[in-house]
């Protein structure tokens, strides 16, 4: 069976020419670099047909530290009737971490996006049930931040040495 | 009388008594598992040595098999569990993560079961291989043979 060929990155520089930050496509991935406020249209706009972006993959943070925007969500989308996949970029602030909550398209966000409201402190806006998925009550700060210090310990029980 | 009878201490026979029936309790949290599948099964058989019986209630076993990673989450768990457990009992640290927390040295795995409950026999490798696992066992046996045994009755000094 021939693959359809997607020629998605000009067709959103096309539908979107403002609003499309960065557009390529690293080792054959396309991949497109969008502002938060963006985000809803966008997904809205892609899940829908003929581009039929079905499916969430994938969804985490990468902190990147020194550089400005520190954070930055990466969405992993796919295609199942065009077979393809397309990985959408949101660059945030330090200072105010937060991006709208994607659960009301798709279920499985949800935990997904308490893992990295647990791992990097992200606020997810408009999430049914933003709490800790993986740390335990009571832990202080986000493990996977990078300034998060290395072999701080926080213990549940006092331990025996 | 020749052949009838046979002397013994009763800590001794208490002691051979012990070893010959552990009954186990598989705690069992991570990859480590397949391996202690491995060596509870037929193919290397833990019954050979008296350990065959797996009791997944901590009250009626005496040996705690801590088989994979603990992490601080889980370590409350792990140690209602140890206290749950009918003296005598004995505790086995299967696996690296078990020993020393291993190759995760980081902010979610103790470092080593022994900061949580006291260890009678260390098992390192990543996994062990059933044959470690067998010694260990061997090892632990020889242990609770050779050990100051209690039991109700004691006179205590």
């Amino acid at each position: 069976m021939e693959e359809k060929k997607v020629k998605i990155l000009e067709e959103l520089k096309k539908t979107f020419p403002d609003k499309i930050k960065e557009a390529s496509a690293p080792f054959g991935d396309e991949t497109i670099v969008i502002d938060r406020d963006f985000l809803v249209i966008l997904v809205d706009f892609l899940r829908k047909k003929p581009h039929s972006y079905t499916m969430l993959l994938d969804l985490t943070c990468i902190d990147y530290m020194d550089r400005k925007p520190r954070f930055e969500i990466v969405f992993h989308l796919f295609s199942l009737s065009n077979n393809h996949r397309l990985r959408l970029k949101v660059p945030l602030p330090d200072e105010d971490p937060w991006i709208d909550s994607l659960t009301f398209i798709w279920k499985n966000a949800n935990w997904l996006e308490r893992e990295v409201f647990d791992m990097f402190g992200v606020e997810f806006r408009g999430h049914p049930d933003l709490r800790r998925i993986f740390m335990y009550d009571g832990f202080i700060g986000y493990p996977l931040r990078k300034d998060y210090p290395l072999r701080k310990r926080q213990p549940r029980i006092r331990l025996r040495k | 009388m020749e052949g009838n009878f046979f002397t013994t201490k009763f800590n001794s026979i208490l002691g051979w008594a012990r070893k010959f029936s552990l009954f186990h309790y598989p705690y069992v949290t991570a990859c480590c598992g397949m391996e202690y599948m491995s060596a509870a099964c037929a193919h290397f058989d833990i019954d050979r040595f008296g350990a065959g019986w797996t009791r997944f209630s901590p009250r009626q076993s005496d040996m705690l098999l801590v088989v994979g990673t603990i992490t601080q989450k889980l370590a409350p768990v792990l140690r209602t569990v140890y206290e749950q457990m009918t003296e005598p009992k004995w505790v086995v640290a299967f696996g690296t993560c078990a020993v020393s927390g291993g190759i995760y040295n980081n902010y979610a795995v103790v470092q080593g079961i022994d900061e949580i409950i006291p260890v009678d026999i260390y098992v390192p490798g990543c996994p062990p291989r059933p044959e470690t696992v067998l010694d260990a066992l061997v090892k632990l046996q020889e242990k609770i043979q050779k050990q100051e045994q209690e039991w109700r009755w004691k006179r205590r000094k």
